[in-house]
C-alpha cells in the first residue's frame, strides 16, 4: 500500500491546461478564445444552468469503436473532462447531452430514437466522428444509415476520424457555450 | 504447409470415399486449396477435425453461375482452405457446425446473407440479419444492391427467440443493445438465479454496416481505408491482413523497410490495446489507481503516436504496397527512451499489483474458460493463450517482419480473468522487445512500392496476429483494379462464444469483468 501511495504523489498531477485550438475547425466564434476562457465560461454556464453538473450519454449509433476509445480518453488524467463539470452517465434518463457515434447502423436506429425519446428535454445531441457527422467510410447503404442526423436532431458534429480528445473537448466546450 | 500432412490428409479424405479431390491449388499461398463435392462438406470437417485441424472460418463469394463456398483450417501453422461450389438454385451444403463449435455463428452469418441453407446445422435462427432486410433477399448476393430497397425506419429486433429457463426463482435480466458505459452496442441476456449466472445468451449484430458489401467495387486504396474501420481498436491489424491479401493477389512485394514499419506499427498497437485493457480490467472491479495509472501510460504513447506517425489510433498508416509514413532520423531514439520508461513503469506497477490483495480477489478464479473448452472452440489470442492454447501466428505462420525475430508467446493454462490479465502484460512486456529489435534491425530504402493492377480473378489469402489474436483476411479483384469480395475474420468472431460458457456459475456483478477481459469487438463481428 505504500508503494501504492508513493507512486501516487511521483506520479502527480498531469492534467493539462486547455491549449488554444490549433486550426479553426469547429464552427463557432469562442475558438478564437483561449480555451481556459472557454471553459472557465462553460463551467460559469454548467453551474448556472445545470446546477454544476453536465450529464453526457454516449451511445454507440454503428461506430468502429475508435471513437469511443478517443471519448474514453476525455476521462484520463490528462483530460479529465469533470474538472468542468462533465461527466458521463448510464442512463439517458440522466442526460443532458448525447453524444452519438457512427453511421447509424439500420440495427440501431430504433435503439437511437428510444434513447433520443427517453432524454428529458432540454436536450443536446452531438453527432461524434466523421460517420456521425456524413456517414463517413460507411455512407447510407442496406445496413447503414449514414450521418446521425439522418435519425434524429443534431445540434452539432465534430468531425474527424477519430476526432482526437482536444476536438472533443474544443466541441463541448463550444456547444455549451452557445447563448 | 507440409505436402505430409496434406498427402495424409488426402489419403484420409480418400479412406473415407471423398476422392473427387480436385488438385492443390498454389493461387492462395501460403495457404492450400482442395476442391470437394457439396456433399462431402459435412464429412470432410469430420475429418479434419480427427486429424486436429482448428476450424477458423467459413466465406462464400457469388459469382454468377455459382457459389463458391471456403472453409478455412489451421494445423501447427499450416493453413488448407477447403472449397466447393454450389448453384444459385440448389445452395445447400451440410452443415460443419455438428463437428466444430466455431462454424456455428459464421454459418448463420452465409445463411442471412448469401441464402445458403446448412443441412444439419443445430440453430435454425437468423444471426447477422435482425430486420434491415427482408428474410428472403440476400445482401451478399452480386444482385443485391448495396443501397438496399427504400426501407422506411427499420423496426427493433424484438422476436428473437432466446432460450428460456424457468422455474422458482429463476430469473431473466436482458441488457442492451445501448449499456452503461462508454461501449459497442450489443445485447445480452442472462437466466440467473439470485446473483449465480444460470447462462447467457449474447445477441449480436447491431452494428452490422454492410462491410463485406461495402467493400465491393473498392480500388485497393479504398478498401484499404475500409479495413482500417472494421474495428477502430485494430486498425493496423486489419488494414494490414487485407493489404497482405491485395499484395499476394497482385504479386507485390513490399520492401523490408515497409514491412519493419508494418511490424512497429502492430506492436504499438498491440501495447497500446493491452495497456488500455489492463487499466480497464482494474477498472471493473473499481481499483481505480490501476485505471488511471495505465490510462496514463497509453495516453503518452498515443501521443508519440501522433508524434511520430501522425496519427493516435494509426489509422490509413499502411496501404497497398507498404506504408504511407516513414520514421524521422531521430525517431528511434525517442521511442526507445520511451520503451525503456514504460518498461520502468511497468516493473513498478507489476510490484503493487501483485502485492494487491484485492485485486487478487476478484481476478483469481473468476471467468475460468478450461483449456479443453478453449481447444474445443478454437480460442484465438490472449484469450485462448491464457487457456493453453500456443498458438501465434507471428510464430507459428510467420511473415516479414516476425521472420527474422525471436520471442516467446506467454501462455498460462488457468483460464480465468487473472491468467488473461497477465498474459496481456506479458503480452506488453514482450511487445516491447520486439519494438525494439524491430527499431535496431529497421532496414534502409523504400517504404513502399508502385501498386500494380491485378489480372481479373486474382485471389490473396493473409493471417496476421492482430492484438487480439489472429486476423485472416480473403481478398479477390474483379476487373479493372476493382475488389470483387473482400472478407475480414477478426478473432473476436471466434472469441465471443467462449464468454457465454466462462461467465456460467460466476455472480451477475462479476459479469463486466469476464466481458472485459475478453474484450471481443463488436464492429469487427458484425460486419
Amino acid at each position: 500500500m505504500l508503494r501504492l501511495y508513493s507512486k501516487i504523489f511521483k506520479t502527480g498531477v498531469l492534467t493539462e491546461k486547455v491549449p488554444k485550438p490549433p486550426s479553426p475547425g469547429i464552427g463557432v466564434a469562442e475558438r478564437e478564445e483561449a480555451i481556459e476562457q472557454v471553459g472557465r465560461a462553460l463551467k460559469g454556464i454548467v453551474d448556472k444552468r445545470f446546477r454544476g453538473s453536465l450529464a453526457i450519454r454516449q451511445v454507440d449509433a454503428g461506430s468502429c469503436n475508435g471513437c469511443e476509445l478517443e471519448i474514453h480518453a476525455l476521462n484520463n488524467v490528462y483530460y479529465d473532462v469533470e474538472r468542468f463539470g462533465v461527466h458521463f452517465v448510464a442512463s439517458p434518463r440522466h442526460a443532458d447531452v448525447l453524444l452519438v457515434t457512427g453511421p447509424v447502423s439500420r440495427h440501431m436506429e430504433a435503439a437511437l430514437k428510444r434513447t433520443y425519446e427517453a432524454t428529458p428535454d432540454p436536450k443536446w445531441v452531438i453527432a461524434v466522428g466523421d460517420c456521425g457527422a456524413c456517414g463517413g467510410e460507411f455512407g447510407v447503404s442496406y445496413a447503414s444509415c449514414g450521418a446521425v442526423s439522418n435519425v434524429i436532431p443534431v445540434d452539432l458534429a465534430i468531425p474527424g476520424c477519430p476526432p482526437s480528445p482536444l476536438a472533443l473537448l474544443q466541441g463541448l466546450l463550444s456547444l455549451c457555450g452557445r447563448q | 504447409m507440409s505436402v505430409d500432412s496434406l498427402t495424409s490428409l488426402r489419403l484420409k479424405l480418400a479412406a473415407q470415399d471423398i476422392d473427387n479431390v480436385s488438385s492443390v491449388h498454389r493461387f492462395l499461398s501460403p495457404a492450400m486449396v482442395l476442391q470437394l463435392d457439396a456433399r462431402d462438406w459435412g464429412k470432410a470437417a469430420e475429418i479434419t477435425k480427427s486429424e486436429h485441424w482448428r476450424w477458423a472460418g467459413i466465406w462464400a463469394e457469388d459469382r454468377g453461375a455459382e457459389l463458391v463456398v471456403n472453409a478455412c483450417l489451421e494445423h501447427q501453422g499450416s493453413y488448407l482452405i477447403l472449397r466447393t461450389l454450389l448453384t444459385p438454385e440448389r445452395a445447400i451444403l451440410p452443415s460443419q457446425a455438428p463437428h466444430y463449435w466455431a462454424a456455428d455463428r459464421p454459418e448463420r452469418h452465409i445463411r442471412d446473407l448469401f441464402g445458403i441453407h446448412f443441412e444439419g446445422h443445430p440453430d435454425p435462427r437468423r444471426w447477422i440479419r435482425h430486420q434491415a432486410w427482408d428474410e428472403n433477399v440476400f445482401p451478399l448476393r452480386k444482385h443485391f444492391a448495396a443501397a438496399g430497397t427504400p426501407p422506411g425506419e427499420t423496426p427493433p429486433d424484438r422476436d428473437y427467440p432466446f432460450l428460456k429457463a424457468e422455474g422458482a426463482s429463476v430469473y431473466e435480466i436482458p441488457v442492451g443493445p445501448v449499456h452503461a458505459g462508454i461501449i459497442e452496442p450489443g445485447h445480452f441476456r442472462f437466466q440467473a438465479v439470485g446473483e449465480t449466472v444460470l447462462h447467457l445468451e449474447e445477441r449480436l449484430g447491431y452494428v452490422h454496416k454492410g462491410i463485406e458489401k461495402l467493400a465491393e467495387g473498392r480500388d485497393p486504396a479504398g478498401l484499404a481505408r475500409l479495413a482500417g474501420r472494421v474495428s477502430g481498436d485494430t486498425t493496423v491489424g486489419h488494414t494490414w491482413a487485407a493489404c497482405m491479401a491485395m499484395e499476394r493477389a497482385a504479386g507485390i512485394e513490399i520492401p523490408l523497410r515497409a514491412a519493419y514499419l508494418r511490424g512497429l506499427l502492430a506492436e504499438r498497437e498491440r501495447v497500446i490495446n493491452h495497456l488500455w485493457d489492463l487499466g480497464a480490467l482494474c477498472n471493473d472491479v473499481g481499483f481505480a489507481f490501476g485505471h488511471y495509472q495505465f490510462g496514463r501510460l497509453r495516453e503518452q504513447w498515443l501521443r508519440e503516436n501522433q508524434l511520430h506517425f501522425g496519427h493516435r489510433l494509426l489509422m490509413d498508416r499502411i496501404v497497398p504496397g507498404g506504408v504511407a509514413v516513414d520514421l524521422g532520423p531521430d525517431a528511434a531514439g525517442t521511442m526507445g527512451r520511451s520503451i525503456a520508461a514504460l518498461r520502468g513503469e511497468l516493473d513498478e506497477l507489476l510490484t503493487i499489483l501483485d502485492s494487491n490483495s484485492s485485486l487478487e480477489d476478484r481476478f483469481l478464479g473468476a471467468g475460468v474458460l478450461s483449456t479443453e473448452l478453449a481447444a474445443a472452440l478454437g480460442a484465438l489470442g490472449f484469450v485462448g493463450r491464457s487457456s493453453g492454447q500456443t498458438f501465434d501466428v507471428r510464430r507459428d505462420a510467420p511473415y516479414a517482419p516476425y521472420d527474422r525475430l525471436t520471442f516467446n508467446v506467454p501462455t498460462e493454462s488457468q483460464g480465468d480473468v487473472a491468467s488473461r490479465f497477465w498474459v496481456r502484460y506479458k503480452e506488453l512486456r514482450v511487445g516491447l522487445r520486439l519494438l525494439e529489435a524491430l527499431l535496431e534491425g529497421l532496414p534502409e530504402g523504400m517504404v513502399a512500392v508502385p501498386w500494380q493492377i491485378p489480372p481479373e480473378g486474382a485471389e490473396g489469402f493473409a493471417a496476421v496476429e492482430g492484438w487480439r489474436g489472429e486476423i485472416l483476411c480473403y481478398v479477390r479483384f474483379g476487373a479493372g483494379n476493382a475488389i470483387a469480395r473482400y472478407w475480414p475474420r477478426d478473432p473476436s468472431i471466434v472469441n465471443w462464444p467462449a464468454l457465454e460458457k466462462l461467465v456460467l456459475g460466476n455472480i451477475v456483478p462479476d459479469f463486466p469483468v469476464c466481458n472485459k477481459s475478453v474484450n471481443g469487438s463488436y464492429s469487427g463481428h458484425d460486419l
